[in-house]
């Protein structure tokens, strides 16, 4: 049902997402005009962004400047007040009189399957194991057969260097091997577009460096990414874009080369300040 | 002789120890929901029925689940129905207890996991029975034992409306005989009772700690 859902909504799609070919051009996200408030605090004023298959898309910018805001509405963990969300040229919301209007409750729901997000805390389930955790919303909620997400995920695990912690708890873990179970998990669902929230910020630089990894060989295969992330030589290094948000707008936005030899003397100054 | 007797009040104990731990638990965790809810009617409904259930003698709430229905509906008491008021009785005093250590371990629970279960896709019922509620329960053991225990000694209270628990009749023993050596026994065996609580709620704590 899903399926025909989006081919009803994207005449130029066919069954297989994965596959690049006719997908090469089109939007997988299109943010328009989005804008949010928590009370009379404007956190987020006219944000407009899209991201292609594959791109790798760095998000930088001092605290406060709504970066996670930004992640937080486009992955519905926050409603945003004006503007358009679209996935894979379905709406999410769209802006009408300056207002979202979002679908119904049941319809948002599918959206969940389209996206991945990656935590600062990881938030893994502390009472499943490190198998479970990966398995568990592929089989509960996706409806995934059992085995087959246990090859999946040992798929992951293998692939994320952790293929002999399956059975482990998350406690019993450094927090670069959670970070990257959280990763596993995240993956596991297929989704089109992984979101990071500053994935190394609760990391000492040693294990930093391995989570790091593993997000650039997640870019070298194509993954579309969006990365929260204060790691400038980490941006630099992975994306093809970078945005550099400061008070709830874009600032600029463009390659990593015209980010870091910007003529904007502010943004220049921000990643002096953060790159060694 | 004061053994069996007594023996057969311990039986009596136990089961009003049991069956209001069967039905208040469960209750509690409704309670727990409505104070929690957003609705302030029945936030305000939960608020003011905690208060009075644990801002009044459980003793007096015996006596008037036991009475109201003669004094309000007219209604004729059989005795039967002592032993039905004191279960009722017990579990609305201690569904708003456990009621109160269910609020406090929800929402003691990281803001976080709701938001990973939710970009994972989890429906709401499915992460609460899922990720949440085995999470709140490790929690809550510790003060979940601790009502527990009370229960088993409160259990005695049953006495006010003549049900013939234990205590109920190591008093009596103890008035035909002139002596409190049958209130002892009753004390030994209630302190066995609840050394058999507490290792069962021991052994649950330790099946809980395959986790941190």
């Amino acid at each position: 049902m899903e399926n025909k859902n989006l081919q009803e909504n994207n005449p130029m799609e066919n069954k297989s997402l994965q596959e690049t070919n006719p997908m090469e051009n089109i939007n997988l996200l299109e943010i328009n005009h989005m804008r949010k408030q928590f009370g009379n605090l404007e956190v987020l004023k006219d944000i407009s962004l899209n991201v292609k298959k594959g791109e790798v898309v760095s998000i930088i910018g001092p605290s406060g400047s709504g970066k996670s805001t930004l992640l937080r509405c486009a992955t519905l963990l926050e409603r945003m007040d004006g503007g358009d969300l679209i996935y894979l040229g379905e709406a999410v919301c769209r802006d009408e009189n300056g207002e979202s209007k979002y679908v119904s409750k049941k319809e948002l729901k599918k959206f969940h399957r389209y996206f991945g997000l990656v935590f600062q805390n990881f938030n893994l389930f502390p009472h499943f194991s490190v198998m479970k955790n990966i398995i568990d919303a592929p089989v509960s909620v996706a409806g995934v057969p059992k085995k087959e997400a246990e090859q999946t995920a040992r798929k992951l695990l293998k692939q994320l260097g952790l293929e002999d912690k399956a059975d482990a708890y998350p406690y019993q873990l450094s927090g670069g091997q959670q970070q990257r179970v959280s990763i596993a998990r995240a993956l596991a669902l297929k989704p089109q577009i992984l979101f990071f929230d500053e994935p190394t910020s609760a990391l000492d630089p040693e294990l930093t460096a391995e989570v790091l990894k593993v997000i650039k060989q997640l870019a070298k295969e194509h993954m579309t990414m969006i990365i929260v992330t204060h790691e400038m030589n980490f941006a630099r290094e992975v994306s093809d874009k970078i945005i550099f948000m400061e008070d709830g707008v874009i600032q600029q936005q463009g390659t990593p080369q015209e980010i870091f030899q910007s003529p904007n003397e502010r943004v220049r100054e921000f990643i002096g300040k953060l790159s060694d | 002789m004061i053994f069996s007797q007594l023996g057969k009040g311990l039986i009596v104990s136990v089961e009003i120890f049991i069956l209001t731990l069967v039905f208040s638990m469960p209750l509690g965790l409704l309670v727990s929901f409505g104070r929690m809810s957003k609705n302030i009617v029945i936030r305000t409904i939960m608020k003011v029925y905690i208060s009075i259930m644990r801002g009044t003698p459980l003793m007096l709430q015996l006596i008037v689940v036991y009475f109201a229905p003669y004094y309000v509906l007219g209604m004729k008491i059989s005795s039967a129905y002592r032993f039905i008021a004191v279960i009722i009785g017990f579990a609305v005093n201690y569904a708003a207890y456990f009621a109160e250590i269910y609020r406090g371990g929800i929402e003691s629970m990281p803001k976080g996991q709701y938001e990973a279960a939710q970009v994972l896709g989890y429906g709401k019922t499915q992460t609460f029975w899922k990720i949440i509620l085995p999470q709140v329960i490790k929690r809550i053991l510790p003060a979940v034992t601790n009502e527990i225990i009370t229960l088993v000694k409160d259990t005695s209270l049953a006495f006010v409306i003549a049900v013939a628990e234990m205590f109920t009749i190591a008093k009596q023993i103890a008035a035909a005989q002139a002596s409190i050596f049958p209130l002892m026994i009753a004390g030994a065996y209630y302190f066995i009772f609840n050394l058999v609580v507490a290792l069962v709620m021991e052994y649950a704590e330790k099946k809980c700690n395959y986790y941190r």
